[in-house]
């Protein structure tokens, strides 16, 4: 065990960053270019503090703890210089928080406004980048980045493919692919780590823009529909729509992590393709009403209603089983669809068909 | 798999064989990119230079068919060499010498002909794997998507029980699998030879009990596999059909065959989210609800069973499938109220009672994250490592195996070898990642991938129009040249239904796993002139 | 390799050299030693032939590695200790204390399983100061000597393998070191089982591929892991924690260079010279307005009048002296009050600038202290690696305040705003760069606040440097009508008849100064305001 002080109240841990233990005793360290998920950087020079002894400030999120150490995480030095950093970094930021996408969901503006910068002393230029919407899914605003490197991390430590990474130096110093192409000209794989780590409107989902803001959307996690890893994630709904993907950071299996389908895919549930209502082939349904019913969408079939497409598909069933045997059904069962109604549907099959034609496209 | 997806990252090695990770289950293959960086050895054996080869210690680059002679071949120069595990091997297997008799004459020299990999890579390969430890096997369909696929499987199992990699963190052998929830679907007794929980139907003790859960005597035969149910239905011994959230006339194999078979169908229900190609053939299409239109859950991979929450309403009157299902089997029992259920909890509560592996498993207790089967208690935590210390069966047993060729060899007519796969930006038959404009930007068409040694003499360039044939049907796609694959080998995916590979791949079965040899097709290639 | 083996070629260069002697190439920047300089790094450069090992060996080559390898690594240390020698990079750490920190990490770790290195020494050849080039005239002259300060102190810290970064801009010292290596690989100095002691040490180049900030050594360490070079926080310090999360020392060239002649001649000997806390001898890359410019090697504690006015001959066409900027664009400019100052690491460092790598700049008095402190924000703006927001975006916001002073366009609020960015540049800066950025600033707002409060205040440079912000007068009273002036002038705006005082036509000069370089009887004068045609100077 290590003995300091944290602002003058006695500490005991067992090792960590000053910042791990001052946060695990409950003591709030502003961060930027911090992230739970990756190897602490140095870089934002947001969560500096008073190491006594030290000459210059020092980062609590690199910084190890020692024994009799003695930190202040709230002294006018450190706020002050906090202020500095974040003038700074206000110098050369668009001031457009009214429409842009991270509105509420910034880190940067929640620090501003906590740290009450109403103005910046500094003027001059500032970065002038139009807006790269020239791939899919991520959005690039590369005037609001703030260089904290979480994405160039994200892509590097999470997903280990190293699409992006600072390109020029100095105040030309800009996050960028390799001779600053399209993402798709370069090995992005397109799976917007860079986007969930991203702490303002730099990086952000194409496709959600304008869909909702952080406050008017609620999450619901779940797992994803696509491969066999099962990924967790959360769905961003607003008005009874899926707006967002946002990665939920709390699971063993992906860690926040997603792929290009997990984070991106979800746009078929509400294709207007999708199948709303039952169908009949038309004969079937002459058949069973004696009507031409209603037309529908797809050549050859009619609109129907629950009760009469399930008494159908019974009287179907019952017929080849009464016919031929059990035997002359099959069923198929689904990879895509969820244990119970694999159980129900294979339980369908046993049970009221007396047939064990049960399959799904496990081996396709 | 035997292991969990977080063990990946303490093993000192990897085999990876028939998976091309980084895109067909990109987390996983993002950790093992992570653990190579730190440090852990890679071996990548498949006929096309996928992402992980580039950052692999060795790149095996076997013909498609040839898994087991490589496997046995590797066994080989691991005994001959006296690498193996000889603790693990005397204190939990059975059956050594016997796979040491059948392995005895798969010498690097032997493999290499068969194989088509150099015998000093696959000498190499076997002491890379032998002497890192744990060693982690990964496969995928490039395995078991072969006539011999079972078999192959088990010469993996062989390969880590010789090295004692079973049981140990950051080993196993780890089929990945390839759908959310086929680990769930094959659980829950979506199989025709077993009920939930890999219980056989032949079994009558185990039958008897389901008879009692479920109230009425049951069959005992086993039933048919899909490919068989549509070779049933093409000779008019299967009538009816109902298939719930498959496309099979895009997924299944020898296209034409299967169009034919669902045609010959006295009735067909579908019941799916999207109006798909085998829907246009159906009698009944029952609207379902998507994954985040209802409550549920799906088993990954690494056996964690993981609530999906309904998120959204329906669209219109779709229903989720757990509903439409019990409302048609009411009305098949002729008591709607025997099959009313009131949440999908509910339907788990019912399954994991007659699921030793689910039985610990509720949805109460997934609301806190999800639990890895066999779970056979509400207080068991759940299993992270199989064959811990025991085998399920006791002890461990080698099973030899002699390499079988795949059904179809290229000759004179059929010269080249196609090879079918996923890429990262589609899936399955796509009738959801279609939906999705982005990522039609990213991959828009079907390429086949052809080496420029094969394409040459076709007069192929990058960009042209190939018709590509095989015995049972023909598909035009557009080329990409490419030296990531084998000279002989071309690769297409089943992603698009315009490009549809099935229509030349051949429906023969593995004898016992009873799947189709998708990795393994006789094909022509010629250029369509435009 | 055998002492006696070394010992037979030793004799046998000697010979050779004695005979052939060394044509020593005409070098402007290394001449012969001038009275007052001592040397040691630099005693064989231009004496020996780099690109034959022999020759370094007939210097005595290899024997203090000999000597080092029959002493154990905690003498060795201590030795250097004792020597009193402090790193020559800037930071003036002792080298012996480096190589302490990184043994004790050695050994406080398991023996890596995988054949790797349990430890790495770094030879830090990215010399980035502009107008320096001691360490280049040592890699390009004498490339041995630093191969032979590596093997020792690798020996010390217990790393096998070494690297050195040296810039590409230097391509005769990589091609030296690209012959030295192979030559002593092949005597078996360096490679496998050294002297047969069963030390192993082997050397590669890594080259840089242009950034300043790759001197910092953590970023260093980054470029040769294969990464963009940008610093890392410390700790953990790369002797617990370098190149690939192994214990590194990293050493700069005039450092390692002194070490194979600490251990031949003594540490009593190195610490013989200097002062008190600053030993042995410092190299300078002398530039500016001093008339003989150059590279020498003088003992610590000389003072900057004599190396200015004794070695360097003094100032530049009888101008007064007005600053000299010492270590770099990190370092500090100090007027004339510290000519007498001793140079070392401590009383540089308590006059506000630095030792640095050795890098002096002489400024006169037609030199603007605010324009030399906008030169050289704006370097280091230009080398900033962007990672910290107070030296990417704070350096840009005083390079902006710096340029608008030499532009005229300065307030009285941006001396206050200078003041404020300096002071937190400095306190919250990543690294040494950032931090360091502002010393030229706060040493010339220190020493010579007059000149920015004209800039501020009066619009006028009184240096004559801003343009736009004075013009020429001719004083009535000097000129002799010579005419030169008038001859020089482009615009052909200097009216006067020959012995008549001559006038500008102001309202046409544009205030180029070709007339007050060439007055040889300081009879133009610089006075405030602009003529109309003194146009802005281009600005990056």
């Amino acid at each position: 065990m290590t003995t300091l002080t944290i602002n003058g109240k006695t500490i005991e841990a067992p090792g960590g960053t000053i910042l791990e233990v001052s946060q695990a005793n409950g003591i709030r360290i502003p961060t930027l270019c911090n992230h739970p998920a990756l190897a602490p950087k140095g870089a934002c020079r947001l969560c500096l503090v008073e190491v006594k002894g030290s000459r210059v400030l020092q980062p609590a999120c690199t910084f190890p703890i020692s024994e009799g150490m003695e930190v202040q995480t709230e002294s006018p030095k450190v706020r002050a210089a906090r202020k500095f950093v974040l003038e700074l970094l206000l110098s050369d930021h668009p001031k457009d928080c009214m429409t842009c996408e991270m509105c509420g969901n910034c880190e940067l503006q929640d620090l501003i406004y906590e740290y009450g910068v109403k103005e910046t002393p500094f003027v001059g230029d500032h970065h002038e980048y139009p807006l790269d919407d020239r791939d899919p899914f991520i959005l690039r605003d590369m005037e609001k980045c703030i260089h904290c490197r979480r994405c160039i991390r994200a892509c590097d430590e999470i997903q280990a493919v190293n699409a992006i990474t600072m390109i020029n130096r100095g105040f030309r110093s800009k996050v960028a692919t390799s001779f600053d192409t399209r993402l798709q000209d370069s090995n992005c794989v397109f799976c917007g780590q860079c986007i969930s780590v991203c702490p303002t409107g730099a990086l952000t989902e194409k496709d959600s823009h304008g869909q909702g803001r952080v406050w008017q959307t609620t999450k619901v996690t779940t797992t994803c529909p696509y491969c066999g890893v099962g990924c967790n994630f959360d769905l961003n709904i607003r008005d009874g729509k899926v707006v967002k993907v946002t990665s939920n950071w709390n699971n063993p299996v992906n860690k926040g992590a997603l792929c290009v389908k997990g984070r991106f895919g979800w746009q078929f549930l509400h294709s207007p393709d999708r199948l709303t209502i039952p169908l009949m082939k038309s004969s079937l349904w002459k058949e069973h009403k004696g009507t031409e019913g209603a037309p529908s969408r797809y050549e050859g079939f009619v609109e129907a209603d629950w009760e009469t497409a399930l008494d159908a598909v019974a009287k179907g069933l019952l017929t080849a089983k009464s016919e031929d045997g059990p035997d002359a059904v099959g069923i198929l069962a689904s990879a895509k669809c969820t244990n119970e109604e694999n159980y129900l549907i294979q339980k369908l099959a046993r049970r009221e068909i007396g047939t064990n034609n049960i399959d799904h496209c496990a081996r396709l | 798999m035997t292991n969990s997806i977080e063990d990946l990252a303490k093993a000192k090695a990897f085999l990876i064989i028939g998976s091309n990770t980084t895109e067909q289950h990109p987390i996983i293959g993002a950790g093992v990119k992570r653990a190579v960086r730190r440090g852990a050895k890679l071996i990548v054996a498949d006929p096309r230079r996928i992402e992980l080869a580039r950052m692999s210690s060795l790149h095996l680059m076997q013909r498609p068919g040839s898994d087991i002679a490589l496997l046995n071949g590797l066994c080989h120069v691991i005994i001959r060499e006296g690498l193996y595990d000889k603790a693990f091997v005397a204190d939990r297997t059975e059956g050594f010498e016997e796979m040491k008799a059948v392995v005895d004459k798969y010498t690097p020299a032997y493999v290499a002909e068969i194989t088509g990999i150099p015998a000093e890579d696959i000498q190499a390969a076997a002491r890379c794997y032998a002497t890192s430890k744990p060693a982690a096997i990964l496969y995928s369909m490039g395995i078991t998507q072969h006539a011999c696929g079972h078999a192959t499987v088990m010469a993996i199992a062989n390969l880590a029980m010789l090295c004692g990699n079973l049981g140990v963190e950051g080993g196993g052998v780890n089929p990945l699998r390839g759908q959310n929830n086929v680990q769930g679907a094959c659980d829950m007794g979506g199989l025709p030879d077993v009920f939930p929980g890999y219980q056989k139907v032949a079994d009558p003790i185990l039958r008897a009990k389901m008879e009692t859960a479920w109230g009425t005597p049951l069959s005992d035969k086993p039933g048919l596999t899909v490919v068989e149910m549509m070779n049933a239905a093409h000779t008019g011994k299967l009538k009816a059909m109902y298939i719930m959230g498959e496309n099979p006339l895009v997924t299944d194999p020898d296209l034409n065959h299967v169009e034919e078979a669902l045609k010959r169908l006295d009735f067909l229900v579908i019941q799916d989210i999207f109006f798909t190609e085998t829907a246009a053939l159906a009698d009944v299409i029952l609207p379902a609800a998507a994954f985040a239109e209802k409550d549920g859950t799906f088993s990954n991979t690494e056996r964690r069973v993981q609530l999906v929450r309904k998120a959204v309403e329906p669209p219109g009157e779709a229903k989720p499938d757990w509903q439409i299902i019990s409302a048609i089997a009411g009305r098949l029992a002729g008591d709607k109220g025997s099959w009313e259920y009131d949440s999908s909890a509910a339907i788990m509560a019912e399954a994991a009672a007659i699921t030793p592996q689910y039985a610990g498993i509720s949805h109460k207790r997934l609301e806190n994250g999800g639990i890895q089967w066999p779970c056979p208690s509400a207080d068991h935590p759940g299993t992270k490592i199989l064959h811990l210390g025991k085998f399920s069966r006791g002890l461990g047993k080698f099973m030899a195996v002699e390499s079988i060729p795949p059904a179809e060899l290229p000759d004179a007519e059929y010269p080249l070898t196609l090879t079918t796969g996923r890429r990262l930006q589609h899936y399955h038959s796509g009738s959801m990642t279609h939906r999705v404009a982005g990522l039609n930007t990213l991959l828009p068409e079907e390429r086949m991938e052809i080496h420029p040694a094969d394409a040459e003499p076709l007069g192929l360039a990058d960009g042209d129009m190939a018709l590509i044939a095989s015995r049972r049907g023909q598909v035009t796609a557009r080329v990409q040249r490419t030296d990531r694959i084998k000279p002989g080998v071309v690769f297409m995916t089943f992603h698009f239904p315009e490009t549809a590979v099935n229509l030349l791949t051949i429906a023969m079965l593995d004898p016992v796993a009873k799947i189709p040899e998708y990795k393994a097709t006789a094909v022509r290639v010629t250029r369509v002139r435009s | 390799m055998t002492l006696k083996e070394l010992e037979r070629i030793r004799a046998k260069a000697q010979k050779e050299l004695a005979v052939r002697g060394v044509e020593i190439s005409p070098d402007s920047e290394l001449k012969p030693p001038r009275p007052g300089e001592v040397r040691v790094v630099l005693r064989n450069c231009g004496q020996i032939d780099p690109e034959r090992i022999e020759d370094y060996i007939a210097k005595d080559g290899y024997f203090a590695l000999y000597k080092v390898l029959n002493m154990t690594p905690e003498q060795v240390i201590e030795e250097a200790k004792r020597s009193g020698l402090r790193g020559r990079g800037g930071a003036g750490f002792p080298p012996g204390q480096k190589w302490f920190f990184a043994r004790q990490a050695v050994a406080s770790r398991p023996a890596p399983a995988d054949g790797t290195p349990p430890a790495y020494l770094i030879c830090n050849g990215d010399e980035g100061d502009p107008g320096a080039f001691m360490d280049r005239a040592v890699l390009e002259g004498d490339p041995n000597s630093v191969l032979e300060g590596m093997a020792i102190a690798a020996y010390a810290m217990g790393a096998t393998q070494g690297y050195i970064y040296v810039r590409a801009e230097y391509p005769v010292a990589v091609e030296h070191l690209q012959t030295a290596i192979p030559q002593a690989r092949r005597l078996g100095l360096l490679g496998k089982n050294i002297f047969g002691k069963g030390f192993d040490f082997d050397v590669d180049i890594r080259i840089g591929a242009g950034a300043f900030v790759c001197g910092e050594e953590t970023a260093l360490i980054d470029s040769i892991e294969g990464r963009r070079g940008e610093p890392r926080p410390r700790p953990p310090f790369p002797a617990v924690s370098g190149l690939w999360g192994k214990p590194t020392s990293v050493n700069n060239v005039e450092t390692l260079a002194n070490i194979p002649q600490i251990f031949l001649n003594g540490a009593d000997w190195f610490a013989g010279m200097g002062t008190e806390k600053s030993k042995g001898t410092k190299t300078f890359a002398i530039a500016g307005k001093v008339k003989n410019a150059g590279l020498i090697e003088v003992p610590m504690g000389i003072t900057m009048r004599e190396i200015i006015y004794d070695i360097g001959e003094g100032i530049l066409n009888k101008k007064k002296f007005k600053a000299a900027q010492t270590g770099g664009p990190l370092g500090g400019c100090l007027p004339a009050k510290y000519l007498d100052t001793p140079i070392d690491f401590e009383s540089l460092a308590a006059a506000g600038s630095l030792m640095g790598s050795g890098g002096l700049i002489v400024l006169d008095e037609n030199d603007c202290m605010v324009d030399v402190a906008r030169f050289f924000m704006d370097f280091t703006q230009d080398e900033s690696c962007g990672k910290c927001p107070p030296c990417c975006l704070g350096t840009k916001r005083l390079l902006e305040i710096l340029t608008r002073m030499t532009q005229a366009e300065g307030t009285a609020e941006d001396l206050q705003t200078i003041e404020y960015l300096t002071e937190n540049i400095s306190t919250t800066s990543l690294c040494a760069l950032g931090q360091g950025s502002v010393n030229p600033v706060v040493t010339t707002m220190r020493h010579f606040r007059d000149e920015y409060e004209s800039h501020v205040y009066k619009k006028f440079c009184p240096s004559g440097v801003c343009k736009g912000m004075f013009h020429y007068e001719i004083l009535a009273d000097v000129c002799n009508g010579c005419g030169v002036c008038r001859k020089k002038c482009p615009d052909k705006v200097i009216k006067g008849d020959k012995k008549v005082v001559h006038e500008i036509d102001l309202p046409n000069c544009i205030v180029c100064g070709d007339c007050y370089k060439a007055c040889k009887f300081d009879a133009i004068a610089i006075r405030p305001g602009p003529t109309p045609k003194s146009r802005l100077p281009e600005r990056r």
